[in-house]
């Protein structure tokens, strides 16, 4: 483990590979929560938190329930179990604890598990940092500050469309293309800035 | 009637894709050609009618409020088959396909239709709805995978379409490429649905005045 390769996986995740607009997570949210940017902040937020509270329990059962019982092949079974069960979980937890953080997150919560960006952060993570000969501490750190920065860069892309959209609402789009189409060309746009971040070479 | 109606309406009236806007992640990362776009079409067909099939037979078992982590299950099971067999038959498109096989099973469509549809009718339409909303899906994500293949490559499913001279957009294979792509399609669809609006209460109107005229 080095700091350089650490550097290299939080810009890779945030900029480089974007989950939104290079990896194609997450795409149902970012079209349907970034109408406005104080709902986008949010959803941000409670996906920033449970991909890295994902990447962290699917670590764990990754490595000490599906290797030690050589079931692997069962990873996506278990994997959308556990996210499913997880997100239930912190949302009772914050009901319980903070009711404040609960009404600004909570409408959210729900709508993550089936967000395909948290499942997907815990397949790549599998497949980049699991199963390659990496020590097992450096693959803990680094599954952990992918899920976290891929956290951020899903809430990057979320804010820009939300910044772009509530400026988009005083434009004469043509009728036709208002709403879903104008945000997919908007977002093209972006992916085309964001392919600059291609060149990026760290490590 | 009912029964075509299940099938066929989810090519046009309810095209997930370009209608409902469900499943959009795999129909933008993998539409990069046809052939990748038919496998991934064919994989969440099989997925779809599969879920829709146990589903609809287990929709009085299952107790309403743990149904979601149910049909979760079934569909995940399904999709550990998908992977394996096209792991084992098909490695090269299971490569190129990657981490959307997995991801097959949150895709809103088929948990859309499971809840929305397979638990409340019987076996018989949920097969038909199952097969209709997967061709719908294919049809979407091919029609996409098909414009992106020609522009980006000057190649459909891998034969040249164009001459040497042709100099491909290389835009289009990439990421910005499939956001433009659908982002226009759908733009065109919502067209296609205005003008078949007006000209219906064109149609209305005019056999209104005629009833008038008659009169």
């Amino acid at each position: 483990m080095d700091v350089g390769q650490l550097l290299a996986i939080i810009i890779g995740a945030i900029f480089v590979s974007n989950f939104v607009l290079a990896r194609f997570l997450g795409l149902c949210p970012f079209v349907g929560v970034s109408k406005d940017s104080d709902s986008a902040l949010g959803m941000g937020m409670a996906v920033i938190f449970v991909m890295t509270m994902a990447s962290l329990v699917t670590w764990f059962i990754y490595n000490y329930v599906l290797v030690p019982l050589e079931i692997t092949y069962l990873r996506t079974i278990a994997f959308i179990l556990v996210i499913a069960t997880l997100v239930q979980f912190v949302e009772m937890v914050i009901e319980k604890t903070s009711p404040t953080l609960h009404k600004s997150l909570g409408i959210y919560l729900p709508l993550i598990t089936t967000n395909c960006a948290v499942l997907g952060v815990a397949v790549v993570n599998v497949d980049e940092f699991m199963g390659v000969g990496l020590a097992r501490n450096a693959s803990f750190i680094y599954t952990i500050v992918h899920g976290f920065s891929a956290g951020l860069g899903f809430t990057l892309a979320l804010i820009l469309m939300a910044a772009i959209r509530e400026r988009l609402d005083l434009v004469d789009v043509p009728k036709s293309m208002r709403g879903i189409p104008i945000t997919f060309i908007v977002a093209g746009l972006m992916a085309i800035a964001f392919l600059g971040f291609s060149g990026l070479k760290i490590g | 009637m009912s029964a075509l109606r299940e099938l066929t309406k989810g090519f046009y009236k309810e095209n997930p894709v370009f209608r409902l806007a469900l499943g959009l992640c795999p129909a933008l990362a993998v539409s990069t050609s046809v052939q990748n776009a038919l496998g991934m079409g064919a994989a969440a067909t099989f997925v779809l009618l599969g879920s829709n099939v146990v589903i609809s037979l287990l929709g009085r078992i299952i107790p309403a409020k743990v149904r979601i982590p149910c049909f979760i299950v079934v569909i995940a099971s399904f999709v550990t088959i998908v992977e394996l067999v096209m792991g084992a038959f098909l490695p090269e498109l299971s490569k190129s396909l990657g981490i959307f096989i997995p991801l097959i099973v949150v895709n809103c469509i088929i948990l859309g239709r499971a809840e929305a549809f397979a638990s409340k009718n019987g076996l018989w339409l949920s097969i038909l709805d199952g097969i209709g909303m997967g061709i719908g899906f294919t049809f979407a994500i091919v029609l996409i995978g098909a414009i992106r293949e020609v522009l980006g490559d000057g190649k459909l499913m891998g034969y040249m379409v164009f001459g040497p001279g042709f100099q491909p957009v290389l835009i289009m294979i990439l990421a910005p490429g499939a956001f433009i792509t659908i982002g226009l399609l759908m733009g065109w669809f919502n067209l296609l649905d205005e003008r078949m609006k007006r000209r219906a209460e064109q149609k209305a109107a005019r056999a209104a005045g005629n009833a008038r005229g008659g009169r």
